[in-house]
């Protein structure tokens, strides 16, 4: 257990001391990123034909007039641009356009909770299968065990969600009609389709990196060493190897749930589920100038957030790189 | 071991369900209407929203002077008990019965009324109903700014109860427009509060703070979720209400509206799916509902350009149409073939116009126009927004004209605010296009091609029709307005500004255990008359 | 010849894949002279008929042959992959190269606008973009190629941090060659290789961002078909039609298969210690 001991022994202050500067660094490097989101975001959105009160019934142009002038839409474009700015700092993010009565942040309360939970539970999905399948995969080195889930994942990987989403309606709400197939939290049993869907492609990913970080552990000396003490093999697997075998899967934990947001759009679409991605695809056809840009700056906020968490993380995890102390 | 019971666990997580709602049963018993209204409300404001979904919840929650007929087409007194109307029809004076209050206790008065035209005349709350009221003397003056001085509009409080309506010409169906939520009350006191008369993001839609004057009031409003009213004591007539409660679904999926209806989740399916339709037509005869709707799906032709100004290119265009397999065969949906821009109602207004399928004429006309066999017919556009149902239309009349005039149409498919932009801009040759009558008369239909009018849009104009109209607006009798109309409609018809396509229907599915929602071309079912039995 | 041979003997299903993709791409170029109907023509009579021996995948919603809309909207689908990698990988290899080439303050500056443009929501960017300016395939594939490009950039300038110390980069700059003669002639040429490779990986996430898009409405427009189009319409008249969804499904992910069997396959064959660090 020399590893134990070292964990122990490797947090003085020094290492918080670096991780706080790392942490803030980062966190000042966002600073331009969101800058660039907000004015590409909301120069393209009024850039875009059509405007929030456009509706089948033609308002006089007296109206329109005056709606934009309600919501200052006729101030200059940098003028709106640096109001906007020094509302949202202080954490108001205006109101929705389409939504009148309602504020961008109470969309966002209301959509924000189900788009966690998908992605939750798609990650879990994901970690759970890929990894097993994955240790699975190399402790069979070249066998069926190791065909088997490796061209499984490939699957995952080759067919995207807007195939697997409808086929999977298709299969098990249509022809064999056991499950809802659309809608999150109405029926039970309407969870299970969009979480396969968005985190089979992620299982995929996971069952490949577990299994060549798995490999990689499972032919070093310490690994040999403890077969040979005797050690059971299970307790060699998931103690020892897997601690090491994870690092490649847990350093794409960020990107991974970064990308699930991005994919909660097409899955969200798909299913018909009222989370923030479909309420921002919806947004920007509905030309919510505000809702659009705040969901912009939350997506990109989680991330910029999620990749960093993963960083320190793997940083963390890893005593090699904690050692060098290589988080700058 | 750990991994599995937490694989448990989180299949316990997602096969469990998160709300507990009420079944059809119990809510029959409890008195509660279970409805699929579509999608989420833009907002409970009557004076702020355009909408089918919000009107539903409204004409819970609020009460205008007049209200639809269930049963018919006219209307039947509302918070108005009476009103006359002077012989040269300017002048209306509404009874505001004496019972009828606010949900605070407060009465409901005349005043209250001359408030809330105010609120939505008012130019910076930017309603998009104000014409519901333009018939009112002075009234669109006012919301355009051109006059400031409210005193001005024909609108005032002789008394409590006692409202007197100036209007600037006669107008039939002024009665019917006063049904329409723009028109309903607000409580001045609960407007002020909540940011004044002109503020559009206003809270006061909320359940803790909504002051309202109809048989409900609202109790729970989760956005994307439920919409929960319950019965208002204070009603005037809440003696006579069945319901105790609605609770309204916003399921903007129709499958999922689908699943609601069959696991008893609702009592109505707003949208039957198309591939259903004929099943459950089948099989549940007694649930299934196919009404006429005061709709219009129709094709816009920009008349300014080249060749499409030509009336027999017109003509030919809509020859070429056939209307009956369209819908046979690709909309699928029950709808009617449109003969007339006016949706027809037997017992009211039946245009005699007809737009027939005949191919041969079609190219003889298109011939005559200098265009034999299509040659020499420059590439046009046909542009709509997206949607499958759009599409499905728009590429089979594309073929249409393609095979039987040799006519070459490009598809361009937008999204629905740069569809509205273009066709505002004039930017288009010929758009497709929809309209939902306000109030069940010609007028909502016809006078939107009156010249200029903001919905025209095709260019097109015609003095004679025009001047019928007019002549509709200040016909004495009901009998010369409907052939003013008719003659209009003629015209309309036999020019082709725009090409009616089909009729809309309502396609619905109804439990039984719901009485008193009857038929109507608005589709409008006031909560008042409905009743649940067990 | 060996090439084929040696790439055959050592990656089958790579080298199936290329045959695959090469079929694929005759097939969509010869579709005019293979099928007997057109994609845009309808009948309305027919409506949506399932696979018979007249049509070999049945008919649309609109009677038309769901065979010749695939092989038409085979080629959007391909042409949209290859004209996008294309876009990226001409803007990434020339900024990845330049910034890897000039180093210092240049390097630094160009890798942090790749960093910030990283962070961007694009998939949001690419349907405003469609939505402004309007859809058509020409912007289709440029706009997604315009976003595509930052691993591109990156890969190419981690390999030109290398190159540009070699002795014959040096050699070149002490002869007074101009940077631009050096980067042309010295630089991009050798980072080719590892460029093409990635590009086949790229291909296929391109073609799924235009199935995404058109899934969403905002592909090409109709008649034309892409198979994205051909998914979204399938999936919507799922519960009656079924060979509308299943079989573009199934040639498309067949596709993305094949492409990404040819990626690894390349990279294996081309570099195969890289390989395995990567897996």
């Amino acid at each position: 257990m020399v590893s134990k001991h070292a964990r122990h022994s490797s947090l003085p202050v020094y290492f918080f001391r670096r991780l706080t500067y790392f942490i803030l660094k980062r966190i000042f490097t966002y600073i331009p990123v969101m800058l660039v989101v907000i004015s590409a975001t909301f120069f393209m959105v009024h850039a875009a034909p059509g405007g929030p009160f456009d509706d089948d019934r033609v308002a006089s142009p007296e109206i329109l007039k005056q709606l934009n002038e309600t919501y200052n839409l006729n101030d200059p474009l940098i003028t709106q641009l640096g109001n906007y700015l020094v509302n949202a700092v202080q954490g108001d993010f205006g109101p929705s356009y389409k939504y009148p009565g309602r504020t961008v942040s109470e969309l966002i309360a209301s959509g924000l909770p189900i788009t966690v939970e998908l992605a939750f539970y798609a990650i879990l999905f994901a970690l759970l299968l890929g990894v097993l399948s994955g240790i699975i995969a190399s402790l069979n080195p070249g066998k069926f065990l190791d065909y088997l889930p490796m061209s499984i994942s490939m699957i995952g990987i080759c067919v995207p969600s807007i195939i697997l989403g409808p086929i999977l309606i298709l299969f098990f709400g249509i022809w064999i009609d056991i499950l809802p197939v659309s809608g999150w939290g109405e029926f039970s049993g309407d969870k299970i389709l969009p979480t396969i869907t968005l985190g089979s492609a992620y299982a995929a990913i996971f069952a490949r990196l577990t299994r060549g970080g798995m490999l990689e552990i499972l032919a070093q000396d310490f690994i040999r060493t403890a077969r040979a003490k005797g050690l059971n093999e299970t307790r060699v697997v998931f103690f020892h190897a897997l601690r090491g075998g994870i690092m490649p899967t847990i350093g794409f934990l960020g990107p991974a749930i970064a990308g699930l947001f991005a994919g909660s759009f097409v899955v969200e679409t798909i299913f018909q589920i009222n989370g923030i991605g479909r309420y921002y695809v919806q947004a920007a056809f509905n030309r919510d100038y505000t809702l659009i840009l705040g969901i912009s700056i939350l997506i990109t906020f989680f991330t910029l957030t999620f990749v960093l968490l993963s960083d320190i993380l793997a940083t963390y995890l890893n005593p090699r790189l904690r050692e060098k102390g290589s988080m700058n | 071991m750990k991994k599995i019971s937490l694989i448990l666990f989180v299949f316990a997580i997602l096969s469990c369900s998160s709300q507990e709602s009420l079944d059809v049963e119990s809510a029959n018993k409890q008195g509660i209407l279970l409805l699929d209204n579509g999608t989420e409300p833009q907002g409970l404001d009557p004076h702020i929203v355009t909408g089918v979904t919000e009107h539903k919840i409204i004409i819970a929650l609020f009460e205008g002077l007049t209200m639809q007929n269930p049963k018919g087409e006219g209307i039947i007194p509302g918070a108005a008990e009476s009103w006359t109307i002077s012989s040269n029809g300017k002048e209306l004076l509404f009874k505001i019965r004496d019972d009828a209050v606010w949900s605070n206790g407060d009465p409901l008065t005349a005043d209250d009324f001359v408030y809330s035209w105010k609120r939505i005349l008012t130019p910076a709350l930017g309603s998009k109903y104000p014409d519901m009221l333009y018939a009112v003397k002075n009234a669109e003056d006012y919301n355009k700014g051109l006059i400031n001085n409210f005193d001005l509009v024909g609108v005032e409080a002789l008394d409590e109860k006692v409202l007197k309506v100036t209007l600037r010409t006669k107008t039939p169906f002024f009665l019917k427009q006063l049904a329409h939520y723009a028109t309903y009350p607000v409580h001045p006191n609960t407007i002020e509060k909540f940011g004044g008369i002109s503020n559009r993001d206003s809270q006061w839609t909320r359940p803790d703070n909504m002051i309202s004057n109809g048989p409900f009031i609202l109790s729970e409003w989760s956005i994307n979720k439920v919409i929960k009213v319950n019965k208002n004591d204070k009603y005037w007539d809440s003696d006579n209400l069945k319901l105790n409660g609605i609770h309204f679904f916003p399921i903007d999926n129709e499958s999922t509206a689908d699943r609601y209806y069959r696991s008893g989740k609702t009592h109505n399916l707003n949208i039957i799916q198309t591939e259903k339709i004929s099943k459950y037509k089948n099989e549940y005869p007694e649930e299934f509902k196919l009404e006429k709707y005061f709709g219009t799906y129709y094709y816009r032709i920009n008349t300014d350009i080249e060749p499409l100004n030509d009336v027999k290119v017109r003509k030919a265009l809509s020859l070429a149409i056939d209307r009956q397999i369209l819908v046979d065969r690709v909309t699928k949906g029950g709808q009617k073939p449109a003969y007339s821009f006016t949706p027809p109602s037997e017992n009211y207004y039946d245009p005699p116009t007809y737009l027939p399928y005949d191919p041969s004429l079609a190219r003889t006309l298109l011939a005559e126009a200098g265009f034999p066999d299509g040659n020499g017919f420059p590439e046009f556009e046909l542009l709509y927004n997206t949607n499958e149902g759009h599409q499905k239309i728009a590429q089979a009349i594309q073929q249409f004209w393609l095979k039987e005039l040799g006519i070459k149409v490009t598809l361009t498919n937008v999204d629905w605010k740069v569809y509205l932009d273009r066709q505002s801009q004039g930017e288009f040759e010929i758009t497709r296009a929809g309209w939902i009558g306000d109030y069940v008369d010609p007028n909502s239909f016809l006078d939107m091609m009156v010249k200029d009018r903001g919905n025209n849009m095709t260019g097109w104009s015609n003095s004679q029709y025009d001047e019928f109209l007019m002549k509709a607006a200040f016909s004495e009798s009901e009998k010369d307005r409907i052939t003013y109309f008719t003659e209009a409609e003629k015209i309309l018809m036999d020019e082709l500004p725009i090409i009616p396509i089909y009729t809309y229907t309502r396609v619905y599915m109804l439990k039984e255990e719901v009485k008193g929602w009857f038929p109507n071309m608005l589709d409008t079912h006031p909560y008042q008359f409905i009743s649940l039995e067990d | 010849m060996i090439f084929l041979a040696n790439f055959y003997k050592n990656h089958k299903l790579a080298f199936f894949s290329s045959v695959f993709i090469f079929g694929l791409v005759f097939l969509a170029i010869i579709t005019p002279f293979i099928t007997p109907y057109s994609y845009a023509e309808q009948n309305l009579f027919l409506g949506a008929a399932p696979p018979s021996s007249e049509y070999m995948l049945g008919t649309d919603v609109l009677g038309r042959d769901l065979f010749t809309r695939m092989l038409y909207g085979s080629r959007v689908s391909l042409l949209v992959g290859f004209l996008a990698t294309l876009v990226a990988l001409t803007i990434g290899v020339l900024w990845g190269s330049i910034a890897g080439y000039l180093g210092g303050r240049t390097d630094s500056i160009m890798m942090r606008i790749v960093d910030i443009l990283d962070g961007l929501p694009f998939v949001i960017f690419l349907i405003l973009i469609l939505v402004i300016i309007g859809r058509s395939m020409t912007l289709l594939f440029l706009a997604i190629g315009a976003f595509g490009w930052l691993s591109m950039a990156r890969i190419v300038r981690v390999q030109v941090l290398g190159l540009r110390r070699q002795d014959y980069v040096l050699a070149a700059q002490s002869m007074g060659a101009s940077n631009l003669r050096i980067l042309l002639n010295h630089i991009i040429p050798n980072v080719l290789s590892s460029v093409i490779v990635y590009s086949t990986l790229l291909i296929p996430q391109f073609m799924l961002l235009e199935a995404f898009l058109s899934f969403l409405g905002l592909g090409v427009q109709p008649p034309e078909s892409s198979w994205g189009i051909l998914i979204r319409e399938g999936a919507i008249t799922m519960e009656e039609y079924w060979w509308l969804l299943i079989f573009p499904s199934i040639v498309f992910s067949l596709t993305l298969f094949a492409l990404n069997f040819l990626g690894d396959g390349l990279r294996d064959y081309l570099d195969p210690r890289k390989t395995q660090q990567l897996s």
